[in-house]
């Protein structure tokens, strides 16, 4: 098992949310949440993972859908068992659309 | 037809030595041509000379696996060296003749179940392969320069005058017993019940000289059976982007699909997904295919006017019968299958090919190999290769050579077609294994095994199209070695070969649209849902089929 | 359209059985109430510990929920997983709800906690029955693809009514450890057909387990919920002495039977091979058959 956490610069910030959780960690699968981060500017990601030596390919694929968002106060969690970065990525933005849906209604 | 000077007619001579020693040694264990299933030893020792080149019906789906089971047991010190000439290594009893000391040299397409002990016998000397081919291939060299002397096959059932039924799964029989039947060779076949009618005749007695009852049906397995419960949301993804950015685009009306999963999920996206872009009719109308139970929804939908097999599916016998207007059917009501019609009708007939894969390296080379196993080709480079000889022109056909050839000189400024060769993959395979790779193993395999020329499964040059999770590279569109790399690493995802890419031109290939994501597409990943399935479970499909469809055991979970 | 239960995760389920918007999540994944003991053997948690507990309504009555979520370690119970459901429980002793619903998919108790799980599984027992005993039904739903096995299963019994969908299981012992404890040739649990006959919800319904077979459709079984709701069965000495004889007299009559098959036959099923290819809504006839017969 490893942990891993990566801080990611963006400027989106959304409005106060409840956290948002999708998916489920299942074999091959992950559960992303995703929490406001008051005043941060930044998107902080945590992942625990079962998976070892990945690294650089959890950092490449954060790294991504941060160009596709570039969210900032919030704090995503990730625990992860062993999903290929192509789930990981969809999951990211399931909890993206699931965020950008959420603030909406309450806007 | 005896010409006194035997100079000629060898072989007819040898032929009639052979039946002579068989009926002697028989005895009145033969009757017409029916040999006792205890006296399969005496049988094969008479017929069988050292040296022998033996087709033995190890198919792709059936196995002669009493006659198999048989040839190991001879005794090696009066049969021996024989060169096996098969499909297919699928039986444990395939590689055993090899270890017993009676067969000594190889020439096969595919080794699939028995790559790994296949490659350690021939790194220690026991087997000595000849070549290793497709199944047409093959095939072709029965007629040429691999015929058979002796040919061991199975059929369902035979009569008295030795006509064979080989119904639904008929698969490689045609084309082995014309091969030996008209070069002086022995046909030995065993079957599973003797009738006094046969359903239809598929092969006629004629051809065939010894029919032997064996003592349990012959082995087939279902190896087009896939579960739509294990097919997953990104495979769903990938085949939305098939449908919408290669079969719509180019309006695939005649194709092949190589098994897998990704292709299980097309099949089960027509109905609904490919139906909601309103492309009923304009592809998907004609098959090469064997009877996937995945395409039962899309035929049931009215998608589909024909399909011709390589070999049947176990389960899908009833479907086929009441489907008759859709399958190769025989007038008995069964269907009639045929690999080597089916592999041509695959090359020439179809616009199309997608199957997945195990390595593509920068040029597009596409490979199954692995280190420690010889698994071979089996049909997939007659399907995954353009059509160089075809002729008739058809949209799909034209587009794909236009596309290839827009802008060239010289040779290739000529109008010519190109078939879509499409190799569908995820960017990573189990155990996050790169399906991407700056080399591929084959390098290593040829190496080790000691053959001449890597074994590429499908050739960079004749690649149109990879499709990943992150998108379609359109290697038509490619001009040069340069652009053909960058729009392969540019659908290579997060793996090695993937994050070395060339962002700008990466870039710029996708403005050009060599390079399409699923936003150009006009698909939003998140709409990728198992939800979007004509059928989730196996139930599903039984329900879709009216019931008429009867998995094998081993797919009930109900 | 169709919504199969069994594809759905554990808050799918929740989020499309009760009534829309109405579900209110207690100790949610934000409030990271998660296993002390995974971490330590080098296995991802779960935010929720594999279980969603909380409130809503049910056709506008206010009800109790739980889901497990079988993707995760098998549904496994595990100490805080256990007790969620044992303070779901214990809640509902406090705002009477019409009932506590359960959706329960689940191998039991999770082996990696040991002990804890063990206690945790008895733990929600007693909570179950102590619910019951204040007149708050308690209804299982059953039907997901991992079935309900060990001391789940066991817990699944403990309650007032169990409905299941014909692509349900429920069992104490799952197939694998039959056939590592009595063989093969006894119990082949690569023989799913046999895995179903023997612990799938048809066969459940026939012989008594399960009180209503759904199809495998979240709006099935939330019909099926609504009209539990309010329903207690009765939790007396007279019920448990009246169930024992119920159990004795099953096991007289149906103790030499080989297989499901031979079960369905004594209960006057017509053709019992049929059984397993029929859908959930024709199994009503062929129960009414077997009710005709049981004491």
């Amino acid at each position: 098992m490893e942990k891993l956490q990566f801080q990611l610069v963006g400027d989106k910030a959304p409005a106060a949310f409840i956290p948002i959780l999708v998916g489920v960690v299942g074999s091959g699968n992950l559960e992303v949440m995703i929490e406001p981060l008051a005043d941060s500017p930044t998107c902080r990601v945590d992942v625990i993972t079962s998976a070892q030596g990945f690294a650089p390919i959890w950092r490449a694929v954060m790294q991504d859908f941060q160009e596709r968002h570039g969210l900032a106060g919030i704090a995503i969690s990730i625990n992860d068992m062993g999903a290929t970065p192509a789930v990981v990525s969809l999951r990211l933005d399931q909890a993206a659309a699931a965020l950008h849906g959420l603030t909406k209604d309450n806007a | 037809m005896n010409a006194p000077d035997g100079r000629w007619n060898q072989q007819a001579q040898s032929r009639t030595r052979r039946v002579a020693r068989a009926v002697a040694a028989l005895g009145h264990g033969l009757e017409g041509k029916h040999v006792a299933s205890e006296d399969t030893t005496k049988l094969l020792t008479a017929v069988l000379e050292p040296g022998d080149r033996v087709c033995l019906e190890g198919n792709n789906q059936k196995q002669a696996d009493f006659l198999a089971r048989a040839l190991t047991q001879l005794d090696p010190s009066q049969v021996h060296d024989l060169h096996m000439v098969q499909s297919v290594l699928a039986l444990p009893e395939h590689l055993d003749l090899f270890e017993n000391g009676i067969a000594s040299k190889l020439d096969f397409s595919f080794s699939g179940p028995q790559s790994a002990r296949l490659a350690k016998m021939v790194a220690a000397g026991q087997i000595q392969i000849g070549a290793i081919h497709t199944y047409l291939e093959l095939f072709a060299r029965y007629f040429v320069d691999l015929t058979p002397r002796v040919s061991l096959v199975c059929a369902q059932s035979a009569d008295a005058q030795g006509n064979l039924y080989t119904g639904a799964n008929t698969e490689d029989t045609p084309a082995i017993v014309e091969a030996t039947a008209f070069k002086s060779g022995i046909v030995i076949v065993q079957v599973n019940e003797m009738v006094e009618h046969l359903p239809r005749v598929d092969i006629p007695g004629d051809w065939v000289d010894f029919v032997i009852l064996a003592p349990k049906p012959n082995l087939i397995e279902p190896l087009f059976t896939r579960d739509p419960a294990q097919i997953s949301e990104i495979q769903v993804l990938m085949a939305m982007m098939a449908i919408k950015g290669i079969y719509a685009e180019y309006g695939v009306q005649r194709l092949n699909h190589g098994i897998g999963f990704d292709t299980a999920a097309i099949e089960l996206l027509l109905p609904t997904y490919a139906e909601s872009l309103g492309l009923k009719g304009k592809i998907c109308k004609h098959w090469a295919l064997n009877p996937h139970p995945a395409l039962i929804p899309a035929i049931e939908a009215g998608w589909v006017e024909s399909v011709h097999s390589f070999g049947s599916e176990l389960g899908m016998e009833n479907y086929i019968k009441q489907r008759s207007d859709v399958f190769f059917t025989g007038a008995d009501g069964s269907m009639r299958s045929n690999r080597a019609m089916c592999q041509a009708a695959g090359h020439y007939a179809c616009d199309m090919f997608i199957g997945s894969t195990l390595q593509i390296d920068l040029n597009g080379h596409s490979s199954t190999a692995t280190q420690g196993r010889i698994a071979g080709f089996g049909g997939a480079p007659n399907m995954g290769a353009d059509a160089r000889g075809r002729r008739h022109a058809t949209p799909a056909w034209l587009k794909a050579g236009a596309q290839a050839r827009e802008g060239r000189s010289g040779v290739h400024a000529m109008p010519r077609g190109q078939k879509l060769v499409v190799q569908i993959v995820e960017t990573f395979r189990e155990h996050m294994q790169p399906a991407f790779v700056e080399k591929l193993d084959a390098w290593a395999l040829a190496e080790q095994a000691k053959m001449e020329i890597p074994p590429v499964m499908i050739y960079g040059d004749d690649v149109t199209h990879i499709l990943t999770e992150e998108g379609i590279a359109n290697l038509l569109l490619c001009r040069g070695d340069e652009e053909r790399e960058q729009a392969i690493r540019g659908v290579a995802g997060f793996t090695p070969v993937g994050l070395a890419r060339d962002k700008r031109m990466v870039e710029n290939l996708r403005d050009r649209g060599v390079i399409q994501r699923a936003e150009d597409i006009g698909i939003d990943k998140r709409d990728a849902t198992r939800s979007l399935l004509a059928a989730r479970t196996m139930r599903d499909l039984v329900r879709a089929s009216g019931g008429l469809y009867n998995p094998p055991k081993r797919f009930r979970n109900w | 359209m169709n919504r199969s239960f069994a594809e759905s995760t554990a808050r799918e389920r929740v989020a499309h059985l009760l009534d829309a918007k109405s579900f209110i999540e207690i100790l949610g994944p934000g409030e990271r109430v998660v296993s002390p003991h995974l971490a330590l053997l080098g296995v991802p948690s779960s935010f929720d510990d594999g279980v969603v507990i909380g409130h809503g309504t049910l056709n506008g009555q206010l009800v109790f929920i739980a889901a497990q979520e079988g993707e995760f370690m098998g549904g496994g119970v595990g100490e805080v997983h256990g007790a969620k459901l044992v303070g779901l429980f214990k809640r509902a002793l406090r705002d009477k709800p019409a009932a506590v619903i359960v959706l329960a998919e689940s191998g039991g108790v999770r082996l990696h906690e040991a002990n804890a799980g063990l206690i945790a599984v008895s733990e929600v027992m007693r909570a179950l029955l102590d619910a019951r005993a204040q007149g708050i039904p308690v209804i299982m739903l059953i039907g997901g693809a991992n079935g309900c096995f060990g001391g789940m299963g066991l817990i699944a019994r403990c309650a007032d009514h169990v409905v299941m969908s014909d692509l349900g299981r429920l069992a104490m012992s799952g197939p694998e450890v039959i056939e590592s404890s009595h063989g093969v040739e006894e119990y082949d649990s690569r023989d799913r057909a046999l895995v179903w006959r023997t612990t799938g919800g048809k066969h459940r319904y026939l012989i008594g387990d399960c009180d209503q077979l759904v199809e495998d459709d979240v709006d099935a079984f939330r019909h099926a919920a609504i009209g539990l709701l309010g329903q207690s069965m009765s939790l007396s000495l007279l019920a448990l002495e009246a169930e024992h004889d119920l159990l004795s007299d099953r096991l007289t009559r149906f103790g030499e039977c080989r297989d499901a098959l031979d079960v369905w036959r004594l209960l006057g099923v017509p053709d019992p091979s049929i059984v397993a290819d029929l859908e959930a809504s024709e199994m009503f006839v062929l129960k009414s058959l077997a009710s005709g017969e049981s004491v």
